[in-house]
C-alpha cells in the first residue's frame, strides 16, 4: 500500500500489525456486516497516521473488500491517509491528531458503563503520542471512573518521528506513570500473538480498573533494513527495498 | 469566577433557561446525559444532577477531555451535551472540537456558557469573542447564538431533536424577553422582530434587545430600521441577508469581536452578491478590564451607539 501510494508510515505499521491482527481476529467481537451493532466491542485507532496496517486488518476482517486497498490515498478513495469513520465501516472516531483516541475512547466506556452493557472499549496509541497531555487528562478520568471494560495498548516501539522518544521527552518508568493514574498495567512482547490474546481476551469484570497493555515492539518489524530504524517512521521503499520488504515479511 | 450580574425585573439569565429545557428534555429522553469539567454550578445544572447523577459525567477541569468523551458517548448512543464555559470549551478544546465532533460529525451538542464579555472583569482569557469566527468554519457544526431566555429553550429543544454536531452560546448577561408577533423557531432561519426598509440591524445574542432599542430611537427620527436576529451563525439564512441587503445598508451587532464573526459571515454573502454599506460592530480584539455593562458602553455597542453607527451608515448609501 504505501509503495502504492508512494507514502504512508510503514514503521508505525510493522510495529502495530501484530497487536491490531490479535483483537480483530482474537479479542475482538464485532460484525463487518452490522457494523454499528450497539453490542459491538469498539476499537479506536489513535495512531490514526498507522492506515496501511489499520486498513490491512479491516479488509481482511471484511469490512471491504481487499481490492480497495490499492486505492489507498488517491484521490476520492475511502482509504484517507487517517482513517475517517464517514467514509469507512469500522472506524468509530476519525483520527490523525494524536492524543484525541484515549478520551474518546473513555467516552465510548462510559455510556457502556451508564448502560451496563457488555461491550469492551480498546484503543492503541503510539507510546511518542503520549507526548500529547490531552491522553494524561483522559488518564485522569479513566482510574476515577473505573473504566474495567476499557483496554488502552501503548504500542512501545520506543521510536517517534524523529528520534528515540527516551531522548525527546522521556516516557519511562511508563508502567509506574499508568499505575498512579489508577490502572492496571501489563507488561508484553506485542508480537507475541499468544501472550497478547491471554491478556487481551481476558474477562475484565471484577478487574475494577481500566487495563493498560504496554506492547513491546520494534519498529520496521519484519523488514531488516526498517528494523527499529527511525528513518522509517515515514517513508516509501523503492523498487528494490519493496522487493526485498516483501519477500523477507512473506 | 466573577460574581453574576444582579438579577433585575424583567431580566432573564440565559443559562437558567437552557437548565429548565434540558431537564425538560432528559425527562423523557433516556438518552440524553450531560458532560461538564467541574463546570456543574456555572451550568445551572445541581438540578439535573440530583435528579439524574449517572447521567451526568464530571470528567473535571478537563476541556480536551470533556469534548472526546462527548463524541464517545454519542457512539454509545447517547445524546450529550457538553456544557462548560464557552471560552474554554471553544478555544482549548477546538482540535476536539473539529476532529472528534464535527470532522466526525457525531451526535453532540456543545454549549458554551458566560459567552462574550460575561465575565468581564476577567480579562480576555476569559471572554469569548472569537468563538463564533473560529466555529463556523466548520462547515456542519450548526452553531446557534439564542437572544433570549425563550429562544434559548427553542435552540436546546432543537439541538437535542436534530442528529448531528451543535454549538449553542448561552449567554449569562441579563436580557430582556423579546417582543414577538409570531413566536417561531427554526435553525437557520432568521427572525425579523421590527420591519423597515431604510436599513438593516442584524444581531444575535445579547445584541439584539440593543437593536431593538436603537430602531425604535431611529423611529423617533423617522428613520424605519429593520431588526433582523440573526441566531442561527451557522448555515445562516441567506435570503434573509439578501433581503436585508435591498435596504441599501446594513448594521451587524454582535458580543463577539469584530473580526471574522456574525458582520464577517454576513459581508461575505453581501459582497458576492449585493454590496452596500455595511458596518460591522463588536470588539476590535481584546479589551480592558471593565465590567460587562462597561465594556459595552466604552466601545458603542448600546442602543445610541447602534442608532448612531446606523445613522453613518444610511449616510453613505449609494
Amino acid at each position: 500500500m504505501v509503495y502504492e501510494a508512494q507514502q504512508g508510515h510503514p514503521g508505525g505499521d510493522f510495529s502495530a500489525a501484530d497487536v491490531l491482527a490479535t483483537l480483530y481476529f482474537g479479542a475482538m467481537r464485532y460484525d463487518p456486516k452490522n457494523p454499528r451493532d450497539p453490542a459491538r466491542d469498539r476499537f479506536v485507532m489513535s495512531k490514526g497516521h498507522c492506515t496501511g496496517a489499520f486498513y490491512s486488518v479491516l479488509a481482511a476482517a471484511g469490512y471491504f473488500p481487499e481490492a480497495e486497498l490499492s486505492s489507498y490515498m488517491k484521490p476520492l478513495s475511502m482509504l484517507n491517509g487517517h482513517p475517517n469513520r464517514n467514509y469507512l465501516a469500522g472506524v468509530e472516531t476519525n483520527t490523525g491528531p494524536l492524543g484525541h483516541g484515549l478520551p474518546v475512547a473513555i467516552g465510548i466506556a462510559i455510556a457502556g458503563q451508564i448502560d451496563n452493557a457488555d461491550f469492551r472499549t480498546f484503543v492503541l496509541t503510539g507510546d511518542g503520542e503520549l507526548q500529547e497531555g490531552s491522553n494524561w487528562e483522559a488518564a485522569l478520568t479513566a482510574g476515577h471512573r473505573k473504566l474495567e471494560n476499557l483496554t488502552l495498548i501503548i504500542d512501545r516501539n520506543r521510536l517517534q518521528q524523529g528520534a528515540r522518544t527516551e531522548d525527546t521527552a522521556s516516557l519511562d518508568p511508563l508502567d509506574d506513570k499508568w499505575r498512579a493514574f489508577g490502572w492496571h498495567v501489563e507488561m508484553v512482547d506485542g508480537h507475541d500473538h499468544a501472550a497478547l490474546l491471554s491478556l487481551l481476551s481476558a474477562n475484565p469484570k471484577g478487574r475494577g480498573k481500566p487495563l493498560c497493555v504496554i506492547a513491546n515492539t520494534v519498529k520496521g518489524k519484519g523488514v531488516s533494513f526498517m528494523h527499529d530504524n527511525v528513518a522509517w517512521h515515514h517513508g516509501v521503499p523503492n523498487k528494490q527495498q519493496y522487493e526485498q520488504a516483501m519477500a523477507e515479511l512473506v | 469566577m466573577s460574581a453574576a450580574a444582579p438579577a433585575k425585573a424583567g431580566m432573564f439569565d440565559c443559562r437558567d433557561s437552557f437548565a429548565a429545557t434540558i431537564e425538560s428534555l432528559a425527562a423523557t429522553d433516556p438518552r440524553i446525559v450531560t458532560v461538564v469539567s467541574d463546570s456543574v454550578g456555572s451550568s445551572k445544572l445541581a438540578g439535573f444532577k440530583q435528579k439524574w447523577p449517572e447521567r451526568m459525567v464530571n470528567v473535571g477541569i478537563a476541556e480536551q477531555t470533556v469534548v472526546a468523551v462527548g463524541a464517545g458517548l454519542a457512539n454509545g448512543g447517547k445524546v450529550p451535551f457538553v456544557s462548560a464555559a464557552a471560552c474554554f470549551l471553544s478555544a482549548r478544546a477546538l482540535e476536539q472540537i473539529k476532529a472528534d465532533i464535527a470532522y466526525s460529525n457525531v451526535n453532540v451538542k456543545l454549549i458554551g456558557q458566560s459567552s462574550g464579555v460575561a465575565y468581564g472583569e476577567l480579562g480576555p482569557t476569559h471572554h469569548s469573542i472569537e468563538d463564533m469566527a473560529w466555529l463556523r468554519l466548520f462547515n456542519n457544526l450548526t452553531l446557534i447564538v439564542p437572544a433570549d431566555p425563550w429562544q434559548t429553550e427553542q435552540a436546546i429543544r432543537a439541538a437535542a431533536a436534530m442528529d448531528g454536531p451543535v454549538f449553542v452560546r448561552v449567554s449569562r448577561m441579563p436580557v430582556p424577553a423579546l417582543e414577538r408577533s409570531h413566536a417561531s423557531f427554526e435553525i437557520g432561519q432568521a427572525e425579523t422582530l421590527i420591519e423597515g426598509d431604510d436599513i438593516a440591524i442584524i444581531a444575535n445574542g445579547t445584541m439584539v434587545h440593543r437593536a431593538v432599542a436603537a430602531a425604535k430611537i431611529l423611529a423617533g427620527e423617522g428613520i424605519r430600521a429593520r431588526v433582523v436576529n440573526m441566531a442561527t451563525v451557522n448555515p445562516l439564512d441567506e435570503s434573509a441577508i439578501l433581503a436585508a441587503a435591498e435596504t441599501g445598508a446594513i448594521v451587524t451587532v454582535e458580543e463577539h469581536s469584530v473580526r471574522g464573526g456574525l458582520g464577517g459571515a454576513i459581508a461575505e454573502i453581501v459582497t458576492a452578491n449585493t454590496p452596500v454599506p455595511m458596518r460591522i460592530m463588536g470588539f476590535p480584539g481584546f479589551v480592558p478590564t471593565g465590567s460587562a455593562e462597561w465594556l459595552m458602553e466604552h466601545f458603542g455597542l448600546t442602543e445610541t451607539g447602534i442608532a448612531e453607527a446606523a445613522r453613518q451608515t444610511i449616510a453613505r448609501k449609494r
